[in-house]
């Protein structure tokens, strides 16, 4: 394949908010295809590759991490302005990621805990998903987002067609990998039924179960499987936790932490 | 009732008797097939290749239930004394992902997916009455040349049941414990002293037997191995009454048990992915990063998938998980027959143990027959 010119070459920035920098990572893993993808984009704003900067307007803007500042609020709006495409990477950008858990408490009371100035400490009351900011193109999920769904939006984007990235349940990928499903043969608590595809079923592939990386799948019946992880010994506050991770605010999996709260007879 | 395949149900030869399965796998090999057989993995029998008869579970058997599958360790000699594995031929006959063509530029390139010669050891009287579904489905009306060279290419060694599963229904739905037909060989295991009955169902079945050390059966081990069978058929599991479920299935179109079962199932489509004869799959479109490079390829897709029924523009067809329930246990069960002649049910009871929430379909086709949507769940 020829390299194309750089003025030619679609420009694309990654951009950080609120987040472990890991999904970025992400995108430096791709070693193999590292090359091929420079051959095809111009990485013009990537700090966590390089301190060149190029200057916008970008075709296609990556970005990682949750609103939680004032100044990042405003930022995320620059961001939209100078970029034609913007993609969430990651459960931060996409849901708000493990720092939303402050949405449940008071960030106040945390920020006095930790910190010996909170007065120093300017931030939100919650940590918001970048789509509650600004329009989003498409969101890709995961904690961290797999590689290969990463490389097949981003090309997806170069040819203007829709990314395959199914909405389904972890559960179909699990069966197609070939894994025995821990939740039946070991009785291992699992989200792989109520959660998105993406990671190819890696935890269950290491028999362990699904923690909930990619958030809801497209449909979830958080109840049905909660009956079931009570059966497994899960008890309530368990249940809570499950839910409440990197994904928390996910309207399905905030549900599902709400709903059931206490023993069956109680409900009705 | 194996149809376009070469394999039929006439015993070509009489039944012999052979000690050991050691020179039985070396000529398989030999012949060029991967022995694929049940081996213990993850606390689970899978079917994985094995190179001797030291990879088999000697002394391992299953418990099976709704939502629930363990191992028991038994201990005795006994290499077969388990229900259906989770893993149904399905794998081998119709692989989970498979290419269909590749463009490079405006030229269309074939793809010409792999047919592995593969000897399939421990096959059980279900499994070969879903190859026989699969048939009818991929080498009926619209052959499918790759399934029918995959097919060609599998070796099918059937293992008589002697232990059913807490959730086996072969009985009812007439296609076990006992193989009967579309196998290359079937075996009875037989213990003190331990031995196996073979069966030849196949030219290639026969030259294979041929091939390794064996006797001719007497009277002894023919009773016993019948033994095997009849006892068998009085140990399933589960039961379904399948007179008139044609009419009386579709029929209950607005029954409430649609309703209650919906709320316990988790649309996860594990039911459909451990069915052996459910059969539908996907296409996904993909380019590599140059866009010179265009693949499509298929996979392994369910009816219990939000997007499986979703048309361009349109919300899904099928959106609620009744409606997918409902069509899901409908067709396997009733209008499999108006589209293929047969039940697309061959009661391997997969579909009951690997549901997460044990949903259980001979539990729900009596509920729906009774036409009470009575549960004995406490929702
Ligand atoms: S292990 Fe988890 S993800 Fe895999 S099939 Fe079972 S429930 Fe689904
Ligand atoms: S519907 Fe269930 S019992 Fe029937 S063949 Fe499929 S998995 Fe086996
Ligand atoms: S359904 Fe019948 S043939 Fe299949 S595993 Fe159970 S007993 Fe064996
Ligand atoms: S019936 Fe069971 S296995 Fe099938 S989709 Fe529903 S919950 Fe999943």
């Amino acid at each position: 394949m020829g390299t194309r010119e750089s003025g030619s070459r679609p420009r694309m920035a990654v951009w950080k908010f609120a987040s472990c920098d890991g999904c970025q990572l992400t995108l430096l893993d791709c070693e193999d295809e590292l090359l091929s993808l420079a051959a095809e984009v111009e990485i013009a704003y990537f700090l966590e590759a390089s301190s060149a900067v190029g200057p916008g307007p970008y075709d296609l803007s990556l970005v990682e991490g949750s609103i939680t500042t004032p100044e990042d609020a405003e930022r995320i709006r620059h961001v939209r302005r100078v970029s034609k495409r913007l993609v969430t990477i990651g459960a931060c950008a996409t849901a708000g990621g493990i720092q939303a858990l402050r949405d449940f408490a008071d960030v106040k009371e945390f920020a006095s805990v930790v910190y010996a100035r909170p007065e120093y400490i300017a931030t939100l009351d919650k940590s918001t998903p970048i789509s509650a900011n600004v329009p989003v193109d498409f969101e890709l999920r995961g904690c961290p987002i797999d590689k290969r769904q990463l490389l097949e939006v981003i090309t997806a984007f170069l040819a203007c067609r829709r990314p395959v990235v199914p909405s389904h349940s972890v559960c179909v990928e699990c069966k197609l990998r070939g894994n025995i499903c821990v939740l039946v043969a070991h009785g291992t608590p699992c989200l792989g039924p109520v959660t998105q595809a993406g990671c190819g079923a890696l935890c269950p592939a290491f028999n362990r179960g699904c923690y909930g990386c990619f958030g809801p799948a497209d449909t979830t019946n958080s109840r049905a499987l909660n009956t079931k992880l009570r059966v497994l010994g899960m008890s309530d506050p368990e249940l809570v936790r499950v839910y409440r991770t990197f994904n928390a605010t996910e309207e399905q999996f905030m549900r599902a932490s709400e709903e059931d709260q206490g023993p069956e007879e109680d409900r009705a | 009732m194996s149809v376009g395949g070469s394999v039929g149900g006439n015993a070509l030869m009489d039944t012999v008797v052979i000690e050991s399965l050691e020179p039985l796998i070396a000529a398989l090999q030999s012949a060029g097939y991967a022995v694929v057989g049940p081996t213990v993995k993850d606390a689970a029998v899978r079917m994985a290749e094995i190179s001797s008869v030291e990879d088999l579970p000697a002394g391992v058997g299953d418990v099976q239930r709704p939502g629930n599958y363990r191992l028991a360790e038994r201990g005795d000699e006994m290499l077969f004394d388990f229900a259906a594995s989770p893993d149904s031929a399905k794998r081998f006959t119709q692989p989970p992902r498979q290419r269909l063509f590749r463009m490079r530029g405006q030229t269309i390139e074939e793809v010409r997916e792999k047919a592995p010669r593969v000897a399939l050891l421990g096959v059980r009287a279900c499994d070969l009455a879903a190859i026989a579904v699969q048939d009818r489905v991929f080498l009926g009306r619209h052959p499918d040349p790759t399934y029918r060279r995959r097919r060609e290419a599998l070796f099918l060694i059937a293992v008589n049941c002697a232990v059913p599963g807490g959730t086996c229904f072969c009985v009812s739905m007439g296609t076990g414990p006992k193989a009967t037909t579309g196998f290359d060989l079937a075996l009875t295991e037989l213990a003190s002293p331990h031995r196996f009955t073979v069966e030849s169902g196949s030219e290639r079945g026969a030259q294979i037997v041929a091939a390794i050390p064996h006797r001719p059966a007497d009277q002894g081990d023919l009773t016993a191995a019948e033994e095997v069978s009849r006892i068998a058929a009085t140990r399933m599991g589960r039961h379904v009454d399948t007179e008139g479920i044609q009419q009386w299935l579709p029929a209950a179109h607005d029954s409430p048990r649609w309703t209650d079962v919906a709320s316990r199932c988790l649309s996860c489509t594990n039911c459909t992915m451990v069915c052996p004869t459910c059969f539908c799959s996907t296409v996904e479109d993909i380019t590599d990063l140059t866009g010179e490079v265009t693949e499509r390829s298929e996979r392994w897709d369910s009816c219990f998938s939000l997007d499986f029924t979703e048309l361009s523009g349109q919300p899904p067809v099928r959106s609620s998980a009744l409606a997918r329930y409902r069509q899901w246990l409908t067709h396997k069960f009733a209008t499999w027959y108006d589209q293929f002649g047969t039940s697309g049910c061959v009661g391997c009871g997969r579909c009951i143990t690997w549901c997460p929430t044990g949903i259980d379909v001979t539990e729900e086709l009596s509920a729906i027959r009774d036409g009470t949507g009575e549960t004995s769940c406490i929702r």
